[in-house]
C-alpha cells in the first residue's frame, strides 16, 4: 500500500484563507455577544431616557474622549504593523505592536481610575449610595459596568493576542509570507476597537 | 460480498494507548469520544425522565418529593437538550463523516475541534457538578425564566454558567464546519455536489455561530445578576422579566433547527441510499436547510404569546411561524418523492428515517396548532406542549440520531449488527415511543398542566398508559445499544460498502485509515446522489 499518498486538500496543511475565514466568524460571534448588551442597552434607555441622560453627567467625558484618541490611534498601529511585516520589515513590525500593546495599557490606566472615582462616589453596584439612586441610574450603572467591563477585558485578549504575535515574529513562524496570524490579531483589535466606538456615545455623549 | 483483504491500518490501530485517545487531533477519535459521553448523558437524561414518569404513575405523592421534582425537570431538560441533542449529531456524525464526505483528512482547524471537545467535558462538569455543590440543582426549568431563577436558593448560577460553556463548545464547531465546507472539499466538488448532510451541517453552523453569543450573554447577566445582587430582569428593581423571555427565545427557538437540521440531513442521505434512486430535488432540499435557518430567526416570539405581547406582534410572530413550515413540508415531499418508484431496500436506517418523517410530522403539525394564536393560550405550559417537543426532538432528531447510528455503523467499526434484533429493538422503540407520549398530547388538550409532580384524579388512566410507555421505550433502547455494543466487538465484518452508498466516505476501507483515503477518491458523475444501476432496476 501506498503511504506517501497525500490528500492536497488536507485540513492539515497550513492555509491562510481558512484562518482568516475562521477568525470573521469569531468576530460575528463577538459582535452579537455585544449586541445582546445593545440591545438590553437600547430598551432601558428608552425606558429611563431622563435617568440615563442625569447618570451620564457622573462620568468623566475627558477620560473617555482620551481613551477613544488612543484606542483609535492604537488600531491605526497595528494596521501599519502588518503591513510592515508584509513588506518584510520585521523590526518596524515588532515596534508598532509594541506601541500597540503601550496603547492597550494606556487604556487600562485611565479606565482604573475612571472606576476607581466610581468607587470613590459609591456609584458601583452593591454599594451603599447605589442602592439610594433612582431605578433608571441604577441600571444605567448597571450596565456602565457590565459593558465596559466586559470590553475592557477583550481589550486584555486582544493584547495578549498581539504578545503572541510578536513571539512569532521573533522565533520566525510568523513571516511576511505567512503573515495570517499577525492579521488576525489586527483584526480582532479593531473589533475591540469599533465596540468602544459604539460604547463612547453611548455612555458619555448622551444629551 | 467481498471484504477487501488488504492489510491496512486503520484508525483505531493508527496509534496506542489512553492518551493517543484523550490529546487525539484525529476528527473520527474525536467524533467517538462525544459519542461515548453523549451516549451516557442521553442515559442519565432517560433514567431521570423514567424517574418522573414513575411519580405521575398515580395522582399523590409517590416516590419524589415535589422540590425534588422540580430540580429533576430541570436537570432532565438541561441534560437533553445541552448535553445530548444539540451536540448529537453535529458533533459525533459531523465530526466522523463531514471529512470523509467531502474527501479530506480531518477539519479545517483539528486543534480547535479537541478544544471544542474538552469545553463540552467542562460544561458537563459544571451541569453534573451541582448534583454535589451548593444547594441542589436548578428547580427553575430549563428555560432558566427569570426573575424567579434570580431568586431561587437552588444552584442556578452554576447550572447557567454550564449551558454558557456548553455554547461556547457548539460556536467552535460550528466555526469549524463552516470553514471545513468551505475550504476543504475534493477537488472538483462545487457547492452543489456537497451531499445534503453536508449542507445540512452547513445551515447549522450558521445558526450555532450566529445565534449561540446571544443566549451566552443573557446567562453572563442572570449570573452577575445572581452574584452581585443586582438586576436587569428583576422587577422590583426596574429590570424587565419579558426581556429576558425575548433574548433567552432569541436563541434558543433557532436552537431548535441546531437540532432538526442535522436530523434532516441524516434522512436524506439514508433515503436516497436505501431507495437506490437519486434524490428527488436536491437544489430544493439544500436551500430549505438555508431557509428555515433563515426564517428560524424571526419565530421566536410565538413562545411568549401568554407572556405579554402586543397583538400585532403576536400576529406577525405567529404569520412567520407557520411559513417555516413551507421549507420543511418542501423535505418531506422531496423524501416521499425519492422513495416512489426506487428499488426500496427495508434496511434498520430507512426503518429510522421512515420513523423520523412519521414522528417530525406530528411534532410539526402540534407546533402548528401551537404556533395559532387562539389555540396556544388554551394549550401553552400544558402537556400538550411537553408532546409536542418530544415528538419534535425525540421522535424527530433522536430517531434520525439512532438511524445514523445504524446507518453508519458498519463504517465507523467495521462491524455489522444483527439486523433482526436492530429491528425488532426499532419496533419496540417506536411502539414504546407513541405510547408514551401520544397521551400527553390529549392529557394537554384536557388541561393537564406541565411541571408539577400531581394532577388531577381524572388524568390517572392516560398518565398510567404514558408511564408504561416509558417502559416500553427504554426496553426498545436498551435492547438497541446491547446490540450495538455486541456487534462492535464481535460482530461480523463488514465490507466497506453494505448499503451500496455513494457519497464518498463509501469509497474508503471500514473502519478508514488514519488518513481516511489512500488514494483520491471519486465523485460520482452528474451529481452526489446519480446511482449508476438506478434506472435499470427500475424498468
Ligand atoms: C426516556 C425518555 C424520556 C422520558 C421518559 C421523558 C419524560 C419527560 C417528562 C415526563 C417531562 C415533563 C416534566 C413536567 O413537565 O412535569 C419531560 C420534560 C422534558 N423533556 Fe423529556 N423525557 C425523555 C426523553 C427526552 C429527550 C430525548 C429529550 C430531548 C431530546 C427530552 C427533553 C425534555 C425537555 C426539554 C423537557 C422540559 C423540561 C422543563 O420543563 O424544563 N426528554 N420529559
Ligand atoms: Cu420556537
Amino acid at each position: 500500500m501506498d503511504h506517501t499518498f497525500h490528500l492536497p486538500n488536507s485540513g492539515h496543511n497550513f492555509d491562510a484563507k481558512s484562518s482568516k475565514l475562521g477568525m470573521w466568524l469569531f468576530l460575528y460571534t463577538e459582535l452579537l455577544l455585544f449586541g445582546g448588551l445593545f440591545l438590553v442597552y437600547m430598551v432601558y434607555r428608552e425606558l429611563n431616557s431622563e435617568a440615563f441622560l442625569l447618570a451620564s453627567f457622573k462620568l468623566n467625558v475627558w477620560m473617555g474622549t482620551f481613551n477613544t484618541v488612543l484606542l483609535i490611534t492604537s488600531s491605526m498601529t497595528i494596521a501599519m504593523s502588518i503591513t510592515a511585516l508584509q513588506k518584510g520589515n520585521k523590526k518596524l513590525s515588532v515596534n508598532l505592536m509594541w506601541l500597540t500593546i503601550i496603547a492597550a495599557l494606556g487604556f487600562l490606566v485611565v479606565k482604573y481610575f475612571e472606576w476607581g472615582a466610581k468607587f470613590e462616589h459609591g456609584l458601583v453596584p452593591g454599594m451603599e449610595h447605589y442602592d439610594t439612586l433612582p431605578m433608571g441610574e441604577r441600571l444605567y450603572f448597571y450596565l456602565y459596568f457590565f459593558m465596559t467591563g466586559l470590553h475592557g477585558l477583550h481589550v486584555i485578549i486582544g493584547a495578549i493576542f498581539i504578545l503572541f504575535v510578536i513571539r512569532g515574529v521573533n522565533k520566525g513562524t510568523v513571516t511576511p509570507e505567512r503573515y495570517s496570524l499577525s492579521e488576525n490579531a489586527g483584526l480582532y483589535w479593531h473589533l475591540v476597537d469599533l465596540v468602544w466606538i459604539y460604547l463612547f456615545p453611548l455612555f458619555y455623549l448622551i444629551h | 460480498m467481498t471484504v477487501d483483504a488488504l492489510p491496512y491500518t486503520d484508525f483505531y490501530k493508527a496509534k496506542k494507548g489512553i492518551w493517543s485517545w484523550l490529546f487525539t487531533l484525529d476528527h473520527k477519535r474525536i467524533a467517538l469520544l462525544y459519542l461515548y459521553a453523549i451516549i451516557s448523558f442521553f442515559l442519565v437524561g432517560a433514567t431521570l425522565g423514567i424517574l418522573m414518569r414513575l411519580e405521575l404513575f398515580q395522582p399523590g405523592k409517590d416516590i419524589i418529593e415535589p422540590q425534588t421534582y422540580n430540580q429533576i425537570f430541570t436537570l432532565h431538560g438541561v441534560i437533553m437538550i445541552f448535553l445530548f441533542i444539540i451536540p448529537s449529531i453535529p458533533a459525533i456524525f459531523g465530526n466522523f463523516l463531514l471529512p470523509l464526505i467531502l474527501g479530506t483528512d480531518d477539519v479545517a482547524f483539528p486543534k480547535l475541534n479537541l478544544l471544542s471537545f474538552y469545553l463540552y467535558v467542562l460544561g458537563a462538569l459544571f451541569a453534573l457538578s451541582t448534583l454535589i455543590f451548593g444547594d441542589g440543582p436548578a428547580d427553575t426549568g430549563w428555560t432558566f425564566y427569570a426573575p424567579y431563577s434570580v431568586k431561587t436558593g437552588t444552584n442556578v448560577t452554576m447550572s447557567v454558567l454550564a449551558a454558557f460553556i456548553l455554547g461556547f463548545s457548539s460556536i467552535l464547531t460550528g466555526l469549524n464546519f463552516i470553514v471545513t465546507i468551505h475550504r476543504l472539499r475534493t477537488p472538483g466538488m462545487g457547492f452543489n455536489q456537497m451531499p445534503l448532510f453536508s449542507w445540512a451541517l452547513y445551515a447549522t453552523s450558521w445558526i450555532q455561530v450566529l445565534a449561540t453569543p446571544v443566549i451566552g450573554i443573557t446567562l453572563l447577566m442572570i449570573v452577575a445578576e445572581r452574584v452581585f445582587g443586582i438586576g436587569l430582569f428583576d422587577p422590583s428593581i426596574g429590570g424587565d422579566p419579558i426581556l429576558y423571555q425575548h433574548l433567552f427565545w432569541i436563541y434558543s427557538h433557532p436552537a431548535v433547527y441546531i437540532m432538526a437540521l442535522p436530523a434532516m440531513g441524516v434522512v436524506s442521505e439514508i433515503i436516497p441510499t436505501f431507495a437506490q434512486r437519486t434524490i428527488f430535488g436536491y437544489k430544493a432540499i439544500a436551500y430549505s436547510s438555508m431557509a428555515i435557518a433563515f426564517i428560524g430567526y424571526f419565530v421566536w416570539g410565538h413562545h411568549m404569546f401568554t407572556s405579554g405581547m402586543s397583538g400585532p406582534a403576536a400576529i406577525i410572530f405567529s404569520i412567520l411561524t407557520f411559513l417555516v413550515a413551507i421549507p420543511t413540508s418542501i423535505k418531506v415531499f422531496n423524501w416521499l418523492a425519492t422513495l416512489y418508484k426506487g428499488s426500496i431496500v427495508i434496511d434498520t436506517p430507512l426503518l429510522y428515517a421512515l420513523a423520523f418523517i412519521f414522528n417530525f410530522l406530528i411534532g410539526g403539525l402540534t407546533g402548528l396548532l401551537l404556533g395559532a394564536l387562539a389555540a396556544d393560550v388554551h394549550v401553552h405550559d400544558t402537556y400538550f406542549v411537553v408532546g409536542h417537543f418530544h415528538y419534535v426532538m425525540f421522535g424527530g432528531t433522536g430517531f434520525a440520531f439512532f438511524g445514523a447510528l445504524h446507518y453508519w455503523f458498519p463504517k465507523i467499526w467495521g462491524r455489522m449488527y444483527n439486523k433482526k434484533v436492530a429491528n425488532t429493538a426499532f419496533a419496540i422503540f417506536l411502539i414504546g415511543f407513541n405510547i408514551l407520549y401520544f397521551p400527553m398530547l390529549i392529557l394537554g388538550i384536557m388541561g393537564m398542566p406541565r411541571r408539577y409532580y400531581d394532577y388531577l384524579p381524572e388524568f390517572t388512566s392516560l398518565n398510567q398508559i404514558s408511564t408504561v410507555g416509558s417502559w416500553i421505550t427504554v426496553t426498545g433502547i436498551i435492547l438497541m445499544l446491547i446490540n450495538l455494543i455486541v456487534a462492535a466487538r464481535k460482530g461480523e465484518k463488514a465490507p466497506d460498502n453494505p448499503w451500496n452508498g455513494i457519497t464518498l466516505e463509501w469509497q474508503t476501507k471500514s473502519p478508514p485509515p488514519l488518513e481516511n483515503f489512500d488514494k483520491m477518491p471519486q465523485i460520482p458523475e452528474g451529481g452526489p446522489y446519480n446511482f449508476p444501476n438506478a434506472y435499470k432496476h427500475k424498468h
